[in-house]
């Protein structure tokens, strides 16, 4: 799960959908088990619009679509509302994503992909709109998300806007440390809180 | 010029990271058993233990059957008992399944007094919310947090806006905190609140009573906000007084005047400020997928909306510009977090008095905790509601995610007390209409969705 993040260019996974809950990234049936596991998790990612009531593909997904594919999942506005469930995440994580492009995400959540190693890109309306467009013109659209440079690209039409992270998670992204491994190195500070 | 969120706030610092988040410190962690085993097991790869064990306390309710006493699908069932496990192992208070201190995780915290004013409150649950109701800061987390906090009893949290949403004037006859909570998330979307922490003020808020401002701060995520609180005041400490786990004697006459100093500034700035009028709402109803898809109960669906709309109605089976009045309802469920607290069974019981529950209808009446129930049964309010032909049930988290047994079939209509009517959220394909109590109890007894003020007393 820890993965080094620097540059990624992929092609898109388009969900043109506003309010995206956690329910529906991973329904809370899935939400029965008691390990982390990836595949298990990966495999029922946005289970209830991927597949029939009979376990078979819903062609109309766009999970299923061979068309689409890569790993940046670009979704609709005030995406992973809802539930505060971490499996959301490793759902996405487990499926192969890296990235998830909207112009807003719910706040639990995106702290949950970043906590996964999974970074949440915030972009424009505008430039949303753009890259549904591109995407739908043309599925082997390029984007490339330049870490370093906090920037998003939408190669097709060489449009590049500037995210926002903060400079120490980008830093823990980068070097594939987690918030845990900070926290318990500062237990004297932690420490001297108490004391007052 | 303080807000009370930047008070508390401010004095749960540890740190401020440099271009980066808050070290903050955190007072409680509730736990339960579906977002916590992972934790658990990666704290144990990683050879760590609880900083603060005492300051942590367990309880399983998603997976707890509301009827029957095992639960009956095993992973379920392997969830509840690794809580257990993991509890002991790590030294934690845990109060297991059918225990008298058990319950649903925000009906139990603020009951037992262990969420109090001033305090910082995390649990891996979205609607840890609901604790803001006493006037603290408590916001739900993801797992990788929960173990965050078990290990270091600190939290990283980038720090949210501040909004005040402030409703004036007196709520109506037949209209509850849930009504208030429903009208101001349709007017403010559920994604109206993301990025803000909510402080809710005015006279029709503070007129609320403990159990009705438990159930507006539970609503706050629904509008996409981190939380949302209501300062402290006399009904706060009415209520907490005696209570198992407040402070006693001189601790409490101390914590009292502390308390009474938790109040924003009478020229602190907020980065975002609404008014309501009380007057302006009647008892509310949700007709879509998301919460904040809601109109009177009296009113009509738009006639339009985006392109969820539509999903949203299709798959509500509802038409744009209908009424929902009159329409026939399969399922009623009074519970959850929201609303599975003695006053919402009180209001339920008063509905329902001299009525018999209608012919076909199923209805889960399912208290939020064991406290809850000991209290129906002290009231009498169980034999009320027998009388009209229904049956009160163990507490469980129950209909309000389908996790457990309580699942409403595909197709079939719910009116539901709780706080999520998204797709499958009471299991697959089922149709959740949110509502108050008292709607609840107006449908339960009629068979269709029924303005409730007309089965009021005068
Ligand atoms: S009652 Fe529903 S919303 Fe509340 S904690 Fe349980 S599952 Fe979550």
């Amino acid at each position: 799960m820890k993965q080094k993040f620097n540059i990624i260019t992929s092609t898109c996974v388009p969900l043109p959908l506003e309010n995206v809950d956690t329910d529906q990234i991973i329904p809370a049936r899935f939400l029965k088990a008691t390990t982390r596991d990836e595949r298990f998790f990966g495999d029922n990612l946005f289970s209830d619009w991927r597949y029939n009531a009979d376990g078979t593909p819903n062609d109309d997904f766009v999970l299923n679509n061979p068309a689409f594919s890569g790993c940046i999942l670009v979704a609709g506005k005030n995406f992973g509302s809802g539930s505060s469930r971490e499996h959301a995440a490793w759902a996405i994580a487990g499926y192969g994503f890296r990235v998830v492009i909207s112009s807003a995400f719910a706040d639990i959540h995106k702290n949950n992909e970043l906590n996964n190693f999974v970074l949440p890109v915030t972009v424009s309306p505008d430039f949303l709109a753009e890259l549904f467009d591109s995407i739908t013109h043309d599925a082997k659209t390029l984007v490339r998300v330049d870490l370093p440079q906090q920037t998003v690209t939408n190669l097709s039409t060489s449009h590049t806007e500037h995210f926002q992270i903060n400079g120490y998670k980008k830093y823990c992204l980068m070097n594939g440390l987690d918030d845990i491994d900070f926290l318990i190195e500062s237990k004297d500070k932690i420490e001297a809180y108490e004391r007052g | 010029m303080n807000t009370l969120f930047d008070k508390i706030w401010d004095a749960h610092v540890v740190q401020n990271i440099d271009d980066g988040p808050t070290q903050l410190y955190i007072d409680r962690l509730y736990v339960h058993e579906v977002t916590s085993p992972q934790a658990f097991d990666d704290l144990r790869e990683r050879g760590l233990s609880c900083l603060r064990p005492k300051q942590i306390f367990c309880m399983p309710d998603h997976n707890t059957p509301s009827a029957g006493n095992a639960i009956r699908d095993d992973v379920g069932r392997r969830q509840v008992e690794a809580l257990e496990l993991n509890a002991a192992e790590f030294g934690l208070t845990h109060f297991p399944m059918g225990s008298k201190d058990n319950g649903i995780v925000h009906v139990v915290g603020p009951e037992k007094g262990l969420s109090l004013p001033g305090m910082t409150i995390v649990c891996g649950d979205s609607h840890t919310s609901t604790h803001g109701a006493v006037g603290a800061v408590a916001f739900g987390i993801g797992t990788s947090e929960v173990e965050m906090v078990m290990a270091s009893q600190c939290i990283l949290q980038q720090k949210p806006k501040s909004m005040r949403i402030t409703v004036n004037g007196t709520l109506e006859k037949g209209v509850t905190a849930k009504d208030m909570a429903l009208y101001i998330m349709a007017q403010l979307t559920t994604s109206g609140a993301t990025g803000f922490f909510i402080e809710y003020a005015g006279e029709a808020v503070r007129a609320l009573s403990m159990e009705g401002r438990l159930t507006l701060c539970n609503l706050s995520i629904e509008m996409g906000a981190r939380g949302g609180f209501v300062a402290p005041d006399q009904t706060t400490f009415n209520y907490l007084r005696g209570k198992e786990y407040a402070p006693k004697g001189d601790d409490w006459k101390r914590a009292v005047a502390y308390w009474q100093t938790l109040r924003s500034d009478d020229d602190a700035v907020f980065d975002r400020e609404l008014y309501f009028d009380a007057a302006d709402i009647e008892p509310r109803i949700t007709y879509g997928t998301n919460p904040g898809m809601g109109i009177g109960i009296t009113e009509s669906i738009p006639e339009s909306g985006g392109a969820d709309f539509d999903k949203a109605l299709q798959y509500m089976q509802f038409e744009p510009g209908q009424k929902l009045l009159g329409t026939k309802v399969d399922y009623v469920f009074l519970g959850a977090c929201t609303n599975g607290r003695i006053e919402d069974f009180r209001a339920f019981a008063d509905i329902v008095d001299g009525r018999r529950k209608a012919e076909g209808l199923t209805a889960w009446l399912v208290p939020g905790s064991w406290a809850v129930h000991r209290q129906i049964l002290d009231e009498g309010l169980d034999k009320r509601l027998e009388a009209a032909g229904f049956e009160l049930r163990k507490p469980s988290c129950s209909a309000c995610l389908a996790m457990n047994d309580d699942k409403v079939p595909a197709g079939k209509l719910c009116v539901s007390t709780s706080n999520r009517n998204f797709q499958g959220r009471q299991g697959p394909g089922a149709r959740t209409v949110l509502a108050s109590p008292l709607v609840a109890a107006a449908a339960a007894v009629t068979g269709i969705i029924t303005d409730p003020r007309e089965l009021m007393k005068p």
